[in-house]
């Protein structure tokens, strides 16, 4: 199998790359790439699920503003995330189901602290096989 | 990443210069503050280029300056200075960062390493208590949306006036720790709703609360007019910003800045360094907007501050007065500010962007409290937790050719993964209690990230801009005890 994504190292900060077969695996993959930076991933069960919609001017800025909701959410409702299923995304539009629990710091261990998700270097390719994205986060 | 291999071309020992005609569109040269041995680093991160592209922004003056604490970031380097012309230049988001007005605040005590040293697991212990720190930590202070709207606009004013410290300490903060301009109209409610739960917090990853103990003293006369008079005195370092709410000011902006960068018609090399006319709406709400949360980030060290002194006082028996706890001076290393700068004989007001860098005003400055008026403003620079930090003042070398900024800090050498790999199977804990340094982390998973060895030695740093003239080293501390979000 293809692995899901990899974390690359970037001096003050640190990147993803993300893949899939299609464009919504690589937003799911990118997604699961962010919370394993935040969190072990493993250790997060899927309690609660939140309805999602995102929109942005253009493909590439969407997986930016779709990591940022993600990131938002983390940081005001304490959610982690470990299971998104991207049930539409066009050009511009995203609509998912993110599947997690609230965090517990008695349960979960978090590893780093998101900022953000940037523009910098912001690469997003569809090939033969599949996609693939680059995206850096400010932590 | 490959080195980079651009030209540099030897102004003096200091001083670099990236010649304008290295990349078509640089509006002006690059100027680099490094030693020989660092520019070999800075090169070999490809920091150069950045310095370049920053110089491709629209109305920009001078140079691209990147101060001997550069290291490769988002758009705009870390260290990276630049100066626009309020009349046709443009405001980037990227050129102060997602922390905005992060920055440090210095105390300085009557008591000493002798007095404190036998206390101070009972007093890391105190203040760990007392601020909120590590990721996603929430304040003690509850801010609903109206007080939310009051802080945003008065900054640090808004804790004083909550009995969280004193005029004096207002007096001594870059701005009054109060930024002109602020529109609270401008703020996403996702930013107020990141910023309300997180006001007076320390918050996590580079950021800290240090006991520092002065090791010595370069200039004993400027040293004695910010109240450091003796080796092995007490000082008390604060470096925090404006947490979540600063990150989402910065992401909603930039997302606005995506649009205006093709409606005003901009070429930029890099996305990143996102922008709009200082004057066009785009630049005016995110002036107004970055303004609340320099303003939230000034207040958010107000209150530290006071619960700093709060638990001195509980520890050693006496009150913060008794103490001696006056503060020595507050900035902000990430910010950006419509400054009066002379430019060939010519008095004019530009937007200083100072991303990872620290405005250094010469002795007699107007912006400068009386305090310090003989002597310059105070400048401080932190190192990493296992070396030192320095305290230092402006000049009017800063003023005249870096628009009156220096250095903020170490700067990283390893990414945090590196970082990480290097110090695999170290305890950090110990290695830094083995050297009289006691600290306690809300993650330690972190530490390893923010050991020394991932940063510059901050005694070349200063070094440079010291002989570069753009700041005087004035005293050096090291730490005795350290919080880390």
């Amino acid at each position: 199998m293809k692995k899901a994504f990899e974390i690359i190292d970037h001096t003050a900060d640190v990147g993803i790359i993300a893949y899939g077969a299609d464009v919504e695996e690589l937003f799911s993959n990118a997604a699961l790439a962010l919370f394993s930076l935040i969190t072990e991933p493993e250790s997060v069960e899927e309690k609660l699920h939140l309805d999602l919609e995102v929109s942005s001017e253009g493909r590439d800025s969407l997986l930016v503003e779709w990591l940022n909701e993600l990131i938002y959410l983390f940081d005001v409702k304490h959610i982690l995330f470990n299971r998104f299923n991207i049930e539409s995304l066009t050009h511009n539009e995203l609509k998912a189901t993110c599947y997690g629990e609230g965090f517990d710091p008695m349960k979960h261990k978090i590893k780093t602290g998101v900022k953000a998700a940037t523009y910098h270097m912001l690469k997003l390719d569809k090939s033969g096989d599949g996609c693939k994205a680059q995206i850096i986060l400010d932590i | 990443m490959a080195r980079w291999q651009g030209q540099l071309i030897k102004i003096d020992d200091y001083r670099w210069k990236i010649p304008e005609n290295y990349k078509t569109g640089m509006r002006v040269p690059g100027l680099i503050y490094a030693s020989k041995e660092m520019l070999e680093s800075i090169c070999e991160e490809q920091t150069p280029e950045q310095v370049a592209n920053v110089a491709f922004l629209p109305g920009i003056v001078g140079y691209s300056f990147a101060m001997p604490d550069i290291h490769w970031g988002y758009g705009f380097p870390i260290g990276g200075v630049a100066a626009m012309d309020i009349k046709d230049g443009v405001v980037s988001p990227g050129g102060v960062g997602y922390d905005i007005n992060c920055g440090v605040r210095l105390l300085r005590t009557s008591l000493s390493e002798a007095e404190v040293r036998p206390r101070i697991n009972e007093l890391i212990n105190e203040l760990f208590l007392n601020v909120p720190s590590g990721l996603g930590s929430e304040g003690k202070i509850k801010v609903s949306q109206k007080e939310m709207n009051q802080l945003m606009v008065e900054g640090a004013r808004w804790a004083v006036k909550r009995g969280l410290g004193s005029e004096e300490d207002l007096d001594v903060t870059e701005e009054g720790g109060c930024l002109g301009g602020a529109d609270p109209s401008k703020i996403s409610d996702k930013a107020a709703k990141r910023g309300m739960p997180q006001a007076g917090t320390l918050g996590s990853g580079n950021h800290f609360l240090e006991i520092q103990v002065v090791k010595e003293i370069f200039d004993s006369h400027i040293a004695s007019i910010m109240g450091i008079t003796e080796i092995g005195q007490i000082l008390v370092l604060i470096h925090t910003g404006s947490r979540g709410f600063g990150h989402q000011v910065c992401t909603d902006h930039l997302r606005v800045m995506e649009g205006a960068v093709s409606k005003y018609g901009i070429k930029l090399p890099d996305r990143q360094l996102a922008c709009a006319p200082i004057e066009s709406s785009e630049g005016q709400d995110y002036l107004g907007a970055m303004a609340c949360a320099a303003n939230y980030a000034w207040a958010n060290r107000q209150c530290i501050a006071h619960w700093v002194r709060e638990s001195f006082s509980k520890i050693f028996g006496k009150s913060p007065e008794k103490l001696g706890m006056r503060q020595v001076y507050d900035v902000a290393h990430n910010i950006a500010k419509i400054e009066e700068h002379t430019i060939d004989g010519r008095k004019v007001k530009v937007c200083v962007h100072r991303k990872g860098a620290t405005r250094a005003f010469p002795a007699g400055h107007k912006d400068i409290p009386r305090r310090y008026k003989e002597i310059g403003q105070p400048v401080l620079v932190p190192g990493d937790m296992g070396r030192c930090s320095f305290v230092a003042v402006g000049t009017q070398k800063a003023m005249s050719e870096s628009f009156g900024s220096t250095c903020h800090g170490a700067g990283r050498a390893l990414s945090r993964g590196a970082a990480r790999r290097s110090m695999k199977g170290r305890d950090v804990v110990r290695e830094l209690e083995s050297r009289g340094i006691t600290i306690k982390a809300g993650n330690i998973l972190s530490l390893a990230e923010e050991a020394s060895q991932a940063y510059k030695d901050i005694t070349e740093v200063i070094d440079v801009v010291h002989r570069a003239g753009i700041s005087r080293k004035v005293a050096m501390a090291i730490p005795m005890g350290v919080i880390k979000g």
